[in-house]
């Protein structure tokens, strides 16, 4: 999805703020963060699912609200999406007739921390691409979620490992299905990416590209 | 609604804080009366990651590196069974890799898309890390953003940008400043900074 969260080589932001330290400077935002962590905890979403909710945001109202914001929006939505939560007790904040939901218990917080969201799997297929082929990043702007950043989409770069088959998140994002994709890293240069007099002297970009992105290997 | 915009004209906050943490105070006793979240699991989820999770634990990968030939023979090939070594597993470091500064090269590492960033070792991200500034230039102007944080490296040097756009989570492995062969692996951690392993930063030496 072409939406205001994919920023790579935006221009017009001006100098990075570096003046707060604090993870949590308003206590709304701890308790976002907190009730996120909480919810997600519940099974009913994975991660790449809140990703998605977050960037189908109206892009205006992105740009303008501050991170956690956009962490509540992501969250409200699911929990909407996946019957959780009716609109109406959204709006009244009042519980309503339906069922009451068995939370994830304190105590089980370290384990599932622990153990995390791997998302390497076993692959179905041999690999297509080897370290120092040049490839070519397809040209498409799918509607769905994506981990195929704008400033790489037709691109082309250099294969420098391979990490094994990862979760495919497009997939995982829409039915939810676990789908195994080779995830190569690949390097670009900045004049590939950016153009001849409008990058910066040394400078090259690391991505790590699942193998659908790739057009084939580049001409 | 701009003059919650800072001076610098970064807009913050499009809605007044006093709506948005109505709106969140309501979400939350809804959820807690429906039995969707537990208070005390709330609880555990923010002590871990503001008391118990932070920079520490990779500044302390970082010094056995240092130390320890062997440790780093095995973070370069297997980040993440050589973190896992020392204790830190988990969400948002689930796969690591770790690239190393030389002479060559600098390591600078961005989520443009979100705001991946290697949990276990290095914590939650700064506000800077998640902010669009920072997203959207150090892809494209890295050098220039370097600046900004008050590393001027030399042109020759190789700037090397990650993008985090999959379950890849990076760490920068810092050159180990000079005169610091007398140090034990608990003071040359304290030496480690965060910013030096997410690559905005070089270790000086104390």
């Amino acid at each position: 999805m072409d939406g205001a969260h994919d920023l790579g080589g935006m221009h017009g932001f001006g100098a990075v703020d570096r003046s707060q330290e604090a993870h949590f400077p308003q206590d709304w935002e701890e308790r976002v963060f907190r009730l996120t962590l909480a919810c997600g905890m519940l099974g009913k979403w994975n991660l790449d699912m809140s990703r998605s909710a977050r960037e189908r945001m109206e892009p205006a109202h992105y740009l303008a609200s501050s991170y956690y914001e956009h962490w509540l929006h992501g969250l409200e939505s699911l929990l909407v999406d996946k019957g959780l939560v009716t609109p109406g007790e959204l709006s009244s904040g009042r519980a309503g007739e339906g069922r009451i939901f068995d939370p994830v218990p304190g105590d089980r917080v370290k384990e599932i921390l622990e153990r995390g969201g791997p998302t390497l799997m076993e692959a179905h297929a041999p690999r297509k691409y080897r370290a120092g082929d040049r490839v070519r990043i397809v040209n498409e702007h799918p509607r769905h979620h994506t981990r195929m950043p704008r400033y790489i989409r037709g691109r082309a770069g250099e294969v420098v490992s391979c990490h094994g088959a990862h979760v495919f998140p497009d997939e995982h994002a829409t039915s939810g299905e676990k789908i195994p994709h080779y995830l190569y890293g690949v390097r670009f240069t900045g004049e590939e990416l950016w153009g001849a007099g409008f990058a910066e002297e040394g400078a090259v970009v690391y991505v790590d590209v699942f193998e659908p992105y790739i057009a084939g290997i580049a001409d | 609604m701009r003059e919650h915009d800072h001076e610098h004209g970064h807009p913050h906050h499009s809605v007044p804080a006093g709506d948005i943490e109505r709106r969140v105070s309501s979400l939350e006793a809804l959820l807690l009366e429906k039995g969707l979240v537990d208070a005390h699991a709330m609880d555990r989820l923010v002590d871990t990651y503001t008391n118990r999770v932070g920079p520490g634990n990779g500044a302390r990968v970082v010094a056995r590196a240092w130390t320890d030939p062997d440790y780093k023979a095995r973070l370069m090939e297997d980040a993440t069974g050589a973190i896992r070594e020392m204790g830190y597993t988990g969400r948002q470091g689930e796969h690591m890799v770790v690239v190393e500064n030389t002479e060559a090269v600098h390591n600078i590492v961005v989520c443009t898309l979100c705001s991946c960033y290697p949990w276990p070792v290095l914590g939650l991200p700064p506000a800077w890390y998640k902010s669009s500034e920072y997203r959207a230039r150090a892809v494209s102007e890295p050098r220039a953003v370097l600046a900004e944080f008050g590393v001027d490296l030399d042109p020759g040097v190789e700037i090397r940008v990650w993008d985090s756009t999959a379950e890849i989570r990076y760490l920068v492995l810092p050159r180990r400043p000079g005169d610091t062969e007398h140090l034990s692996d608990g003071e040359l951690a304290v030496l480690v900074h965060r910013d030096a392993m997410i690559g905005t930063a070089l270790v000086e030496a104390p």
